[in-house]
Formats: structure tokens, C-alpha cells, sequence
């Protein structure tokens, strides 16, 4: 109990220091965006100009702190401010319709990386010195060092331009209306296969590497001596006393990567035109659209504590040293 | 300890690679065929645009008739230099927070930890990314800047739990009783047996910063004037060398960076074999 009022506790604070980072940056920064962009966009009525003036909170009156307040009020109320380059949606609305994509994506790409990785990671630290086990682990610390988006752009050259087996980018076939069809779900699979595949097979080389090295940990452990004396089945050591014990410092880790693996995954969608937070961002950055970058580093900073939170309650469920605090 | 290291496998290896792109680095002026702004050869004959590999050109060239291989080379120079600059000060700062958190406990270690780990769950890249778009990045002084400021949590934690069980040992006790000011025992006696730990961070964060240099360049939130891996990449993505099957421009710096990228983990793999003597072959 003590350990989720902490976690609980932890997330609130973090989530309240992510949003002191986002009001404060643009704050700090030379310059004052809200003209700049006025200025760059060149003649516009009155009302935009003020919607782009509060957009950014530079009319806002009052100290710091008050301005905070105001902030957090219309936070409250699920107002982001307008997303200039989507002119005049609402930064909300904008990522409303990215979310799913991503979470999609990201999502099930890094669960199926974590489990692949895990149950790598766990026979080559069984089977250590085995030449089998090096070159697995060289080949995945090799691709590992590969920015994500190169990996990317190597498998849409080899597998969407020169042999056009999967589409170039995008998320679905555009010509599909029915968004509820079976045609529609199979599109959707078709061209997330290839980014799906770019984040999984990068990624996969932190969780095997981090398991492989809890392994070894344990490994060395007396229990383990004891249990290979008392002349227990090799499987029955590796998975129920050596594994099992592995995985929980994993999961730890794995929250701990989340956010290497989450701004690696964004790159990625910008690779294929993926219709996700990613793109979005790409596209935000190019127009120079303040609000949608905020709102994305926003969104996908409380996407990222909320997964370690979630972590933290797996761990909760799985260790009974913790549970019994 | 240094025949240690030359009996590591691992580490030979990174060292060889790691010198390799220290070479080509350090020589880049002589191993460049051509200038990287050089379009036209000594006689004012232009090169040839978007040109496949040639015995000339080995790497073909850019729109502009730029010369790939020679801007490759040029780039390792960029690329290794902001990826060691950062790793250095990545690890100053991890050092400094570390240090202090670890030694002096207490309240002062409360609030320093719960800092690291505020940064430690933070994703780096998209802070980065928020942060350069803001900035107008000239030269690459911010991009280490921005790179160091954002990376050094990961290290700063490792420092601080190694220097909090160091500080429990006796001879840390003997030199407290002795009266030794706290500067000098964090300095002589606990940073000597940090060691290994603060090379293995220095490896990691330069690793991050040559990947972190060639997301934000790949985005154009860099400065694209700079020859990099970086801007290398998102010239041939800006020009379509994808669509024009240009792999000989777009393929070698990734794959630079995934070589040095291993050469380095290969090399914190050999650090930690060598200091945890659990770890080495039985």
C-alpha cells in the first residue's frame, strides 16, 4: 500500500513538473514566438492575430505565477490553444486524431519487441559462450546503434521501392471509405508492418541487453548454486528461479528506455508519413506551429510516466516484497 | 588491468573500430578526394548532379554536384567531435550531480535525486526536439549544448549509487576520523574507485549524442550548413534519394553511425568485464 501511494504520488508530482517544463519553455526562449509567427504569416485580421497572441499566452496578464494559473485553468478545461498549422482546429482536436495511430503503433511494436527481446535475452545469458549466443547479441548491439529512422529508410528501400511488396507510407489505403471494414483493418496492418518492424527490430536489442545482464546477476546468485545441487531440471532453474527473478529488474528498465524508445518510434513514423503524434510533430516543427509541438511534448511526456507508472504496478503485481512493503 | 584490456576480445575490436574513425577524423583534409563546398573540378569543369558511384565520384554526388564520399569523410569529423564534446561534458555534469548527491545524503540527496529522476523519465529526444525548434541553431555549440543539458540523468544515477556504497566502505571512515575536508576524500579517495563507471558513462552519452545529433540534423532543427552524418541524411531524404534508389548516399552514414555506435558499446562491454570480475568468463 505504501508502494502505490508513493508511485501514485510520484506520478502526480511528475506529471506537475512536465507541465512547469512546458509553460516555462517558451517562456525562456529568445524571442517571442507569437510575433514571430505573426510575422511570417504576413497580413491576417485582427482575430487571428489574437487567437495567435492567446494561443501562446503573450497577452496574458499578471506575474508568472498568475500566468501559470491561467495556464493550468485552461489546461483544465482541455484547451491547448490552436494548432496554426491546421488553421483554425484546435491543438486537441489535431491530436485526437494522431493518438490512436500512435499508440497503435508504438504500442504494439514495443510489447511484441519486449517479449521477443526478453525471451532472447534470457537463453543467451543461459547459454553463454556458445558462439550462437555472441552473434546474436553482436548482431542486435549493431543494429541497436542504428538511429531508428535510418533502419527506417532502409526498409522502405528494400521492401517498398525496390521490391514494392509494402507501401511506400501512410497509415491506410486512402480509397477505403469504411473505417469499421475487415478491407480497412487489413490495410491498416498492411502498412504498419514495415515501421511496426523498424521499431521492434531496433528496440529489440535494450530489452534483450537489459535481461541478459539481470541474468547474469542472478545467475551468480547462491540459490542458483544450490538449486543445480539439489539436482533440479535445467529448465526448471533457468525459467522458474533464474528468469523469473531476471524479469523484475527488466521491467524496472524497461520503463526506464521507454522514452529512448518513444522519441526513436516518433522519428520513425516521420520515415513513413505515418499518420501518428510523430508525423504530426514533424509537421509542426516545419511550420514552426508552437502549440502543436507543445501539445505533442506534452501528450507524449504524460504518455511516457503513465507507462512507467503502469510499470511500477506490474512490478507491484508480480514481487511480493513489494506488495508486503 | 591494461593486459586485461588487450586480452578482451571486445575490447580490441571497439578499439579498432573507434581508431578507425579516429583516423579518418584526424585526416579528413588528406582522405577527402574533394573540398566539401567543391562542385567543380581544378579545371572549372562542373561535377556531374545526383551522379552514381564513378571511379571519380565513389559515392556519386548530391543535387548540387557535391562529392558524397568526401562529405562522408568530412561529416566523421563533424559527427565524432560533437559526439565526444557532449560525451565529455554529459559526464562533467553526471559527475557533479552524482558526486554530491551520493556523498553528502540527507536532504541534499532527496532533492538532487528526485531531479535525476525527473529527467531520467523525461524523453530526452522530444525535449530536445521542443527545445531546438525554439532556438536557431548556428554552428554546433547548441546541438552539445542542448544535448548535454537534456542527457546527463542516466549517468548522474548510476555515479550516485555507486558513490553511496563506496562512501560505507572503512577507508572512507578512516579518512573522515582522520579529518580529511570533504573536496579531498570525494576526490582521492571515492572518484579512483568510481573509474570504470564514469568511462562507461562517458561511452553511453557519447553514443546518445552522435544518435541525438543525427535525429535532430534528419529534422532539420540543425545547422545545415554543418557537414555531418547528420545533415549528410537529411540532404539525401530532402532530395528524395530514396525515390531516386540513391542508396550509396543515404545507406554509409547510417551505417558509420551503427559501427561506431558498436565499437563503443563493445568497449563499455570490455569496461565492465574488466571492473566486475563476476561478469568475466569462468
Amino acid at each position: 500500500m505504501k508502494y502505490l501511494i508513493r508511485k501514485v504520488a510520484w506520478l502526480i508530482l511528475a506529471i506537475f513538473i512536465a507541465l512547469i517544463i512546458n509553460f516555462i519553455l517558451p517562456r525562456m526562449m529568445p524571442g517571442d514566438p507569437a510575433s514571430v509567427l505573426i510575422y511570417q504569416m504576413g497580413r491576417m485580421d485582427q482575430a487571428s492575430r489574437t487567437a495567435i497572441m492567446a494561443s501562446f499566452g503573450v497577452e496574458a496578464e499578471g506575474n508568472i505565477f498568475q500566468q501559470f494559473i491561467t495556464y493550468l485553468g485552461s489546461l483544465g478545461r482541455g484547451n491547448l490553444g490552436l494548432a496554426l498549422s491546421h488553421y483554425p482546429a484546435k491543438v486537441t482536436t489535431v491530436l485526437a486524431r494522431s493518438i490512436p495511430w500512435t499508440i497503435g503503433l508504438v504500442g504494439i511494436s514495443t510489447i511484441i519487441s519486449f517479449i521477443l527481446g526478453t525471451l532472447t535475452g534470457i537463453e543467451i545469458a543461459w547459454k553463454r559462450g556458445n558462439p550462437f549466443s555472441s552473434i546474436f547479441l553482436g548482431l542486435f548491439l549493431f543494429i541497436r546503434s542504428f538511429p531508428f529512422f535510418w533502419f527506417g529508410l532502409l526498409l522502405v528501400y528494400f521492401f517498398a521501392f525496390r521490391n514494392p511488396w509494402f507501401p511506400l507510407g501512410g497509415g491506410s489505403s486512402a480509397a477505403i471509405a469504411d473505417r469499421w471494414s475487415l478491407e480497412f483493418v487489413r490495410s491498416v496492418i498492411f502498412h504498419g508492418f514495415l515501421p511496426g518492424m523498424t521499431i521492434a527490430i531496433t528496440s529489440l536489442g535494450y530489452w534483450l541487453l537489459l535481461v541478459r545482464n539481470n541474468m547474469f546477476n542472478v545467475l551468480a546468485e547462491d540459490y542458483i548454486t544450490v538449486a543445480e545441487a539439489k539436482g533440479l531440471s535445467w529448465s526448471r532453474i533457468k525459467y522458474t528461479y533464474a528468469a523469473r527473478n531476471a524479469l523484475l529488474p527488466s521491467i524496472t528498465g524497461f520503463a526506464m528506455q521507454l522514452g529512448f524508445v518513444v522519441g526513436g518510434s516518433l522519428l520513425t513514423e516521420m520515415v513513413f508519413s505515418y499518420p501518428g503524434v510523430g508525423f504530426m510533430l514533424y509537421q509542426a516543427i516545419q511550420q514552426r506551429d508552437y502549440p502543436l509541438v507543445q501539445g505533442i511534448f506534452l501528450f507524449i511526456t504524460i504518455a511516457v510516466l503513465v507507462a512507467n507508472f503502469l510499470a511500477d504496478m506490474v512490478v507491484l503485481a508480480l514481487d511480493p516484497r513489494v506488495r508486503r512493503g | 588491468m591494461l593486459l586485461l584490456f588487450f586480452k578482451n576480445k571486445k575490447a580490441v575490436l571497439g578499439l579498432i573500430i573507434l581508431i578507425f574513425f579516429l583516423f579518418i577524423a584526424i585526416f579528413a583534409p588528406i582522405l577527402a578526394p574533394y573540398e566539401p563546398f567543391q562542385n567543380r573540378d581544378e579545371e572549372g569543369l562542373r561535377f556531374p548532379l545526383r551522379s552514381r558511384p564513378t571511379g571519380e565520384h565513389w559515392l556519386g554526388t548530391t543535387q548540387n554536384g557535391y562529392d558524397i564520399f568526401s562529405r562522408l569523410i568530412y561529416g566523421t569529423r563533424t559527427s565524432l567531435f560533437i559526439g565526444l564534446a557532449t560525451g565529455l561534458l554529459t559526464t562533467a555534469i553526471a559527475l557533479t550531480v552524482g558526486l554530491i548527491s551520493g556523498y553528502f545524503g540527507g536532504v541534499v540527496d532527496d532533492i538532487v535525486s528526485f531531479f535525476i529522476n525527473i529527467f531520467l523519465v523525461l524523453p530526452t529526444l522530444v525535449l530536445v526536439i521542443v527545445i531546438a525548434t525554439y532556438i536557431t541553431v548556428e554552428g554546433i555549440t547548441p546541438i552539445i549544448l542542448v544535448l548535454a543539458i537534456t542527457g546527463w540523468a542516466w549517468g548522474a544515477r548510476v555515479v550516485r549509487a555507486q558513490v553511496l556504497s563506496v562512501r560505507e566502505r572503512e577507508f572512507i571512515y578512516a579518512s573522515e576520523v582522520l579529518g580529511e575536508s570533504a573536496p579531498k576524500i570525494i576526490f582521492r579517495e571515492i572518484l579512483p574507485n568510481i573509474v570504470p563507471l564514469v568511462m562507461a558513462t562517458f561511452l553511453t552519452s557519447t553514443i546518445a549524442a552522435i544518435i541525438g545529433e543525427a535525429s535532430l540534423s534528419f529534422l532539420g532543427l540543425g545547422d545545415l550548413t554543418v557537414i555531418s552524418w547528420g545533415t549528410l541524411l537529411y540532404w539525401a531524404q530532402n532530395s528524395a534519394a530514396l525515390l531516386f534508389g540513391a542508396w550509396w548516399w543515404f545507406l554509409p552514414p547510417g551505417l558509420f553511425i551503427g559501427l561506431l555506435g558498436t565499437s563503443l558499446v563493445l568497449l563499455n562491454f570490455a569496461i565492465d568485464e574488466i571492473s566486475n570480475p563476476k561478469l568475466r568468463k569462468r
